[in-house]
């Protein structure tokens, strides 16, 4: 079991490193699950290699 | 750049004197210092480079500074370091494509139509450096060239992966063999003229869900596929053809001219990402990956640091995706007892009543910048606007979705007193949620917004002909005003969850979703049809990493006993399922008893099944055995494989065949693990291992390059001409034909290992419990086969392992901590928002004709024979609008959509 004092050292949020398609799925999880969450990102922009990208298989479905 | 400012109307990098390679787009094109990174970033806003601005390095220009309108640009803006204090870090740093530069035999440097696939991503894509339209980029050089297409286009395999000769990559990229398939398909379909596409690879790794089908296909469409590894592209002496020289499988030398060459660049980790690492003390392996186990796939060598993506080996996009929610999940088990405690929710105005009041309705019409202002005449349309019945207020925006502009809109709503708004801009299926957020943050119910789409459906379809363009903006903005002068508000209400989840199968998938699901905290009931827990891994041995399966297999049985959340059902079944997410009931029954329990989510982990081969003499030479029989001889250390002379593995038995056109995706490991176990008990054994592509993806390749080295022998066989098997006394011979010695080869085997297909169960009636679909193999068919790899189309019933495709054993724990953190999405929600946008039934009107009920897709539907009328559930409605046309009495309504609104809209369509 936690102990209270335990629990109060406990911090309800989460760091995610990179905004990619796997950081921007963690980051809602997280955050939809109860959680605070800081999404950082080197760049301007979210969306990492997957925003380069113009087609995906096998759906053919637009990248973007 | 302030972000709260900037308005990314673009005058900015119109101004900006200084033209620099543009990443976005692989330096194919140039940009401005002051940029965004492409047009649909998020957050979209203008912002500084600062290694090019000319102010920055040299203290001249600031042009940007003087024409921003919004006085967004803070030149005297510096660095913040924050500090934060966090429960737990997940990376997901992702990885830089190989830059080929260094490899100077492939040409890269030196010839333009020698590209990277990332480059020629770019190449097809319609907002690319060439609009879509595939150009050689030599035809390029000059910024005023027309271009030329290509003829032909040569794809290399493996350039940065599979290569310890000219990098330190032995890993297989994984994703590399696909995304050229893809792309060569792709090429095919953009070409105006005809198109000869080739790819030239080692072993063609299409080893996920589809993939092999999508290969077979290409196949079709007239893509070439050549098994060679290409030396060197050297260009032609009086063009930019580039030529190509490669052992065909013939064994004779070929030489090709080709217009383009695509490079294959493998995945890898870069220098900030390894820097990263080292400070945080994660360990990374020596191929630059986070070392983890494959128990624990998301985990890293230092607790509360979690890891996914390409940063834990090489990976597409779903395994990405999953591997995402898998982290978040391991991520916040232990902080679950703080779950809500910083969490922040916003406060609701209080919703205006607009009932029985006149229609005062607003106009917004967006420019988009110049997507639908350059081609739209945006002041016209507003100007029209403002002539209709009901309305009150126009403005025009050039970005109505911008942040700034939600806040503005807010105050207008209530300043003007509208109780209606109409946006004239792009989709609704991207932005009507953004526009309704803003109407309740003015106190105005969310369903009284309706978008009226003159980008989508009008300036970029219309773009050569403004003036109709202008025209039918007008139509669609009259048509949405008529609409929504009829609107009413409507309201969701909320439905408790029930706070338990039910699992479906007792395998490794089944039990980690259990296991995790009770210590964040939230009871289990998992149920398993055999008397025993464990599923397929109780035949298993070892992982690719050689870690025992047994031994983690018995502590997890243990863990799930010891835990008092979960409550174990063996030798049980699901006999009857209703209710829909948050608020199902389903009874369990096993051979003696049955109950019903009350649970908000479902996880189906049912496993899959190792095939019985009806070739090769299997059952009927007891020296044909598969791999779960191989594995099972090994265990308990068989005297008769300690004196084999020859063992041979047969591979794809049964698998990328007619009967099951999918790769069993585990096999090629599988046979290799068991080849390198059997040299090492008995060194002096040959092994030969029959194969059509060996699929050791990602840094499993480790292991083929081990076998090799320690003498085991791979011979590639056609399908057409399969190996052949005869019984030769107690041995099994073995017949085939090798294509490098080019001679036909028999050989005595000791013993046969078949790598059998894995089989789906084909069992449908937990699908139809669950109303949730399978493919045509039998796999269970998740929503979106990308971005949402563990859900239904069902809403809070979720899927993992090998129910979904065959797996290895760290895919299918990383998938069930996937399920598990979609299903904590739902369980960790007080209440579920039922209504708005759906069906009613006026009782009056029903003739209890089931037309509707036939229609409905969901099952949302139930016929009331007492009453004599259909009944819709509002939770299972999705608000299609089916049942509504299907209706002949018009008793059906579909709320927002009711059919005077649509005669309304239709009428003013036909009046123009």
């Amino acid at each position: 079991m936690i102990t209270t004092e335990q629990k109060g050292k406990l911090q309800g949020a989460v760091m995610v490193v990179g905004g990619g398609i796997a950081g921007m799925q963690a980051a809602l999880d997280i955050a939809d699950s109860g959680f605070y969450v800081y999404l950082v990102e080197r760049s301007p922009a979210i969306g990492g290699v997957m925003a380069q990208l113009d087609k995906t298989f096998p759906t053919n479905d637009c990248s973007m | 750049m302030d972000v709260d400012k900037c308005i990314a109307c673009g005058l900015c990098a119109e101004k900006c004197p200084k033209n620099v390679d543009d990443l976005y787009n692989e330096k194919i094109v140039k940009r401005k210092a002051i940029y965004v990174p492409y047009s649909q970033a998020v957050p979209l806003k203008y912002c500084i480079d600062a290694n090019q601005c000319i102010y920055l390095t040299q203290e001249k220009c600031g042009a940007c500074e003087k024409f921003c309108p919004a006085g967004a640009i803070n030149f005297q803006d510096t660095e913040k370091k924050l500090s934060l204090q966090v429960g737990a870090i997940i990376l997901a740093t992702g990885f830089d494509s190989f830059d080929p530069s260094p490899l100077d035999h492939y040409g890269y440097a030196t010839c333009d139509d020698v590209v990277t696939s990332l480059e020629f991503e770019r190449i097809l894509s319609a907002t690319g450096p060439y609009q879509g339209h595939l150009l050689r980029p030599s035809s390029k050089r000059l910024k005023k060239d027309a271009g030329r297409s290509p003829g032909k286009i040569a794809w290399l395999q493996c350039v940065g992966s599979r290569d310890i000769n000219r990098c330190e990559h032995s890993y297989c990229s994984s994703v590399c063999c696909m995304y050229a398939v893809k792309q060569a398909v792709m090429a095919k379909d953009h070409s105006t003229g005809p198109l000869d596409c080739t790819i030239f690879y080692m072993d063609m790794r299409t080893q996920g869900k589809d993939f092999d089908r999508y290969y077979e296909k290409a196949k079709r469409k007239g893509v070439q596929f050549v098994n060679s590894r290409i030396h060197t592209i050297s260009r032609a002496i009086d063009s930019d053809d580039l030529l190509l020289r490669y052992v065909s499988e013939a064994g004779e030398m070929q030489e090709e001219t080709f217009d383009m060459v695509v490079l294959s660049t493998g995945l890898v980790i870069n220098a900030k990402t390894i820097d990263l690492a080292q400070r945080l003390g994660v360990t990374l392996n020596p191929q630059n990956f986070a070392q983890s186990s494959c128990f624990s796939p998301v985990s890293t060598s230092v607790g509360g640091i979690y890891a996914c993506g390409v940063l834990t080996g090489p990976k597409d996009i779903p395994q990405s995706v999953m591997e995402a929610s898998a982290a978040a999940c391991a991520a916040t088990v232990k902080l679950a007892p703080v779950r809500g405690s910083l969490a922040r929710h916003e406060e609701i105005a209080e919703e205006r009543n607009v009932l029985r009041q006149e229609a005062r309705i607003g106009v917004f019409v967006c420019n988009c910048g110049t997507n639908i202002g350059g081609f739209i005449r945006v002041p016209e349309v507003a100007d029209y606007a403002k002539t209709l019945a009901g309305v009150v207020y126009v403005e025009e925006n050039l970005f109505t979705c911008s942040q700034d502009t939600q806040d503005k809109l807010s105050q207008i709503i209530r300043e003007q007193n509208l109780n209606r708004v109409v946006i004239a801009a792009c989709t609704p299926r991207t932005h009507e949620g953004l526009f309704q957020q803003t109407l309740t943050n003015a106190g105005l119910n969310k369903y009284l917004v309706e978008m009226a789409n003159i980008r989508n459906h009008d300036s970029w379809v219309h773009s050569h002909d403004p003036d109709q363009a202008t025209q039918k903006a007008k139509d669609l903005v009259r048509m949405a005003v008529a609409k929504v002068r009829l609107s009413t508000p409507l309201t969701q209400t909320g439905l408790a969850v029930s706070q338990t989840a039910l699992v479906i199968g007792g395998g490794i998938a089944g039990m980690t979703s259990a296991l995790t699901l009770a210590r964040q905290g939230y009871p289990v009931h998992l149920v398993e049809k055999s008397p025993v827990l464990g599923g397929m891994a109780r035949h298993l041995n070892h992982t690719w990493q050689g870690e025992s399966i047994p031994a983690h297999l018995e502590q997890m049985v243990s863990d799930i006993l010891a835990e008092e959340r979960v409550y174990v059902h063996l030798a049980a079944r699901l006999t009857h399922v209703e209710g829909f997410v948050g608020n199902f009931k389903t009874q369990i029954a096993d051979a003696t008893s049955s109950e019903v329990i009350e649970h908000g989510v479902a996880i189906l982990a049912t496993g899959a099944n190792e095939s019985r081969p009806d070739e090769y003499l299997y059952g009927e030479h007891d020296r044909v055995v598969t791999h779960l029989e191989m594995d099972a001889l090994l265990r308990t250390n068989d005297h008769r494989l300690h004196n084999a002379a020859n063992i041979v593995f047969i591979q794809c038995v049964g698998s990328r065949d007619e009967r099951r056109p999918y790769c069993s995706k585990v096999c090629c490991t599988h046979t290799i693990k068991s080849a390198l176990d059997l040299k090492r008990q008995n060194p002096d054994v040959n092994i030969f291992v029959l194969y059509r592509d060996i699929r050791t993806y990602g840094q499993r390749e480790s292991l083929y390059l081990e076998a090799r080295q320690k003498g085991i022998i791979f011979s590639r066989y056609q399908v057409e001409n399969k190996p052949q098997v005869r019984r030769d006394g107690q041995y099994a011979e073995v017949l085939f034909y090798d294509s490098i010695l080019d001679r036909n080869i028999s050989v005595s085997a000791d013993f046969l290992c078949l790598a059998s297909a894995i089989e789906a169960n084909h069992d449908d009636t937990l699908g139809q419990l669950f109303k949730v679909p399978a493919d045509g193999d039998g796999w269970l068919l998740e929503a979106h086969q990308k971005l949402r790899p563990v859900e239904f189309a069902t809403e809070g019933v979720f899927l993992c392992g090998m129910a979904h495709y065959p797996k290895p054993i760290e895919e299918s724990i990383s998938q069930a901590l996937a399920a598990t953190s979609r299903a904590l999405t739902v369980l960790t929600s007080d209440q579920i928002m039922v209504g708005g946008i759906v069906s009613r039934i006026d009782a009056n009107l029903c003739s209890g004709c089931h037309g509707c009920i036939n229609v409905c897709p969901y099952g949302a539907i139930t016929y009331n024979p007492e009453a004599n009328v259909a009944e819709i559930n509002a939770a299972l409605c999705k608000g299609c609008g089916a049942c509504a046309a299907a209706c002949p009495s018009e008793a059906v309504v579909l709320m927002g959509f009711s059919n005077q609104q649509l005669y309304a809209e239709i009428k003013m369509a036909l009046c123009s």
